[in-house]
C-alpha cells in the first residue's frame, strides 16, 4: 500500500516536475514579454505542486528521505512521467500544443482527484486545480488565436498537434499502482476520463481551426520508466547540482 | 509656438521641479526631458529584460526545489518590472516595439553587468546580493525623480527588488556556511562580481557628462560617486558578516570621512564592455534577437486574430 502510494504520487508529479523544468528553459526566450512571463508562471505554479506532492511521498515512505532526494537522486528509470512532457519546445507551437494536450488532462485529473479519499492527494488537488484552469484558459486561448491567425501559424500548429497527439493516450494509462488504488478509492479511473478528454479537445481544435489528427500508433513508456532519448539531457540539468556536490544544504 | 512662449513654459516648468511637483506625460515639458527620460526609463527596461538571461541561465540547474521555485519566481519578477518601465516610456510617445528595435540595433544600452556571464550557482546569489543591491541604490534615489509614471513604478520595484536582495544574500549566506567547495564556491562568485557591481554606478562624476543636467531635472537625485559610496559603505559589512573577503586590497574603513577607501577600479575594463566586447555580449544581444525574431509569426498571428475577431463582433453587430 505504501509502495503503491509513492508510486502513484510520482506518477502524477513527475509530470509536473518535467513538465515545468520545460517551461523553465524558456525563460527570457519568449515570443514577447507576456508569454514569456506567463510561460514562467505556469512552470512556478507545477513546481509548486511537485513540491507538495513529494513533500507528502517522503512523508508517506517515512525513511528520512526529502522532497529533493525524490526529485534529483533517482535513476532515469525510476522517473514516471509520460512521454508527452518532455518532448521538446520546438517552437512555439510545439510549447502551446503541449501545454494544452497536458492542460486539458491535468484539469480534468485534478477534478477526480479531488474527490480522493486519500485527504491529502485531495487538498493538493483542489488548491492546484485552480492554477491548472487558468493553465488550460492560457493554452486553449493561444490554440485558437495561433490556429485561427495566419497560414503560417496555422501550419506550425498543425504540425505540432500531428506531432505530439500519439503522445496524449499515455496520459490516460492505469499502472499497477494506479489499479490497485483506484479500489481503494485513492486513485483516479482515468479510464472514464478519456472520453471527455476528446469530447472536449475535439471542440477546443476545431474552434482554433484545426483538425485532429487520426492516430492509429500511441507512443507509451513514459510511465514505466522507458523514456524518450530528450529525458536523459533533462536530467543531466536537472540533477547537474546534487550530483556534482552531493550531500549539500544549498 | 512664439518663442516668448516657450520661454515662459520652460520658466513655469522649471519652477515645478524646483517645488518638488511630479511631471506627469500630458504635462508640457521641454522635448530634452522628454528624450532624457526616454532614454534613460527604455534602458532601465532593457537592463531588467537581459537581466533575465544570465538568471535563467541557471532554472533548470537550481541545486534544489525552494531554490528552483524562488529563482523562477525572481525572474518573472525582472519580466514584470520590464513590463512596467516600457509602460512609463511609453506614455512619453514612444512604442514598446520601437524601443525593442533600439535594443536589437545597440542604439539603445542596458546595463553591462549583464554582459557577464553567470558560471556557477553562487553566481545567482552575488547577482542577488550585488547586483539587485547595487540597483535597489539607485533605484531608491529614484523614487523620488520627478517624472510620475517612473517614479510611481520605482516604488513598486524597489519593494520587489529588495526581497530578491535578501534572497541573493541568503543563497550566499547558505554556502559560506556550507562545505569548503561551497564556501569557496561563493568567495569565487563576490571576486568576479565586486568589481562589476561598482561599475553599475556609471563612470566618475568628473566623468559623466549627463550627471548636471539629470540633477537639475531630478532624473538623479545623487551623483554615481555618492550611490558607489553608498554601495560600499552598506556592502562590507555584509561580506564581514558571512566571512567573505572583498577583492580589493586597498579597501579600509576612513574614521575621518565615516567612509570606507577602495582602491582604482579598472575603468578600461568597464568602458570595453561598455562599448560591446565584454564576455556575453554579443550572446546576450543574440539570445534578444533571436526570441524576437522567432516569436514574430506568433505575434503576427495574434494581430491576424484579434482583428478577425473584431471584424466578426462588427458584422454582428450590423
Amino acid at each position: 500500500m505504501k509502495e503503491n502510494l509513492y508510486q502513484y504520487i510520482l506518477e502524477i508529479a513527475d509530470n509536473c516536475l518535467i513538465l515545468g523544468q520545460r517551461l523553465g528553459e524558456l525563460c527570457g526566450h519568449g515570443p514577447n514579454l507576456e508569454t514569456d512571463i506567463a510561460c514562467t508562471n505556469i512552470s512556478l505554479d507545477l513546481l509548486g505542486q511537485v513540491r507538495s506532492y513529494y513533500q507528502y511521498a517522503a512523508q508517506v515512505m517515512e525513511d528520512g528521505r526529502t522532497e529533493d532526494d525524490i526529485a534529483f537522486m533517482r535513476m532515469e528509470r525510476e522517473y514516471r512521467n509520460t512521454l508527452l512532457v518532455e518532448q521538446p519546445n520546438t517552437d512555439f507551437a510545439f510549447i502551446i500544443s503541449r501545454q494544452f494536450m497536458f492542460d486539458l488532462y491535468h484539469y480534468l485529473f485534478l477534478k477526480e482527484l479531488q474527490h480522493s479519499r486519500d485527504l491529502s492527494l485531495s487538498a493538493i488537488a483542489s488548491k492546484s486545480i485552480k492554477e491548472v484552469s487558468y493553465h488550460l484558459r492560457f493554452s486553449s486561448d493561444w490554440m485558437k488565436r495561433l490556429g485561427d491567425g495566419t497560414e503560417e501559424s496555422q501550419r506550425r500548429m498543425q504540425a505540432a498537434i500531428n506531432t505530439l497527439w500519439p503522445y496524449f493516450e499515455e496520459l490516460f494509462e492505469i499502472s499497477d499502482a494506479g489499479k490497485a488504488l483506484i479500489k481503494e478509492g485513492i486513485a483516479v479511473d482515468t479510464k472514464g476520463l478519456k472520453k471527455d478528454y476528446l469530447n472536449s479537445a475535439r471542440e477546443y481544435l476545431q474552434e482554433a481551426n484545426l483538425i485532429m489528427p487520426e492516430v492509429e500508433h500511441f507512443m507509451k513508456g513514459g510511465k514505466s520508466g522507458v523514456h524518450s532519448e530528450h529525458m536523459g539531457y533533462i536530467l543531466a540539468d536537472l540533477q547537474y547540482m546534487q550530483r556534482a556536490y552531493p550531500n549539500m544544504n544549498w | 509656438m512664439s518663442e516668448e512662449k516657450i520661454k515662459d513654459l520652460e520658466n513655469q516648468f522649471e519652477e515645478r521641479i524646483a517645488r518638488d511637483d511630479k511631471i506627469e506625460p500630458k504635462d508640457w515639458m521641454p522635448e530634452k526631458y522628454r528624450k532624457t527620460h526616454i532614454r534613460q526609463i527604455s534602458q532601465h527596461a532593457h537592463s531588467e529584460i537581459v537581466g533575465m538571461l544570465p538568471e535563467g541561465n541557471w532554472i533548470t540547474r537550481a541545486p534544489s526545489l525552494r531554490r528552483k521555485v524562488a529563482l523562477l519566481a525572481k525572474v518573472q519578477d525582472e519580466g514584470g518590472h520590464g513590463l512596467y518601465l516600457y509602460s512609463a516610456a511609453e506614455t512619453l510617445g514612444i512604442s514598446r516595439d520601437e524601443m525593442i528595435e533600439q535594443l536589437h540595433s545597440g542604439k539603445a544600452k542596458y546595463s553591462s553587468i549583464f554582459n557577464y556571464p553567470s558560471v556557477t550557482w553562487a553566481d545567482i546569489g552575488a547577482i542577488g546580493w550585488l547586483v539587485d543591491g547595487a540597483a535597489i541604490i539607485n533605484q531608491v534615489a529614484l523614487c523620488g525623480t520627478s517624472f510620475g509614471p517612473y517614479a510611481r513604478a520605482m516604488v513598486r520595484i524597489c519593494k520587489e527588488e529588495s526581497f530578491h536582495q535578501r534572497q541573493g544574500y541568503e543563497i550566499m549566506l547558505t554556502l559560506a556556511n556550507g562545505t569548503p567547495e561551497q564556501k569557496a564556491m561563493a568567495q569565487d562568485a563576490l571576486n568576479r562580481w565586486w568589481w562589476p557591481s561598482l561599475m553599475m554606478f556609471g563612470p566618475r562624476d568628473e566623468d559623466s557628462p549627463n550627471t548636471a543636467l539629470s540633477m537639475k531635472w531630478k532624473l538623479k537625485r545623487k551623483t554615481n560617486d555618492e550611490l558607489r559610496q553608498q554601495f560600499i559603505d552598506q556592502t562590507v559589512p555584509q561580506a564581514e558578516l558571512i566571512d567573505l573577503k572583498v577583492p580589493d586590497p586597498d579597501l579600509k574603513w576612513n574614521e575621518e570621512r565615516g567612509h570606507y577607501d577602495f582602491g582604482p577600479i579598472d575603468w578600461d575594463e568597464f568602458w570595453q564592455v561598455v562599448k560591446g566586447h565584454g564576455p556575453c555580449n554579443r550572446e546576450r544581444m543574440e539570445a534578444r534577437r533571436s526570441a524576437w525574431e522567432n516569436g514574430a509569426w506568433v505575434r503576427e498571428a495574434a494581430m491576424a486574430h484579434a482583428d478577425k475577431k473584431a471584424k466578426k463582433s462588427l458584422n454582428k453587430a450590423s
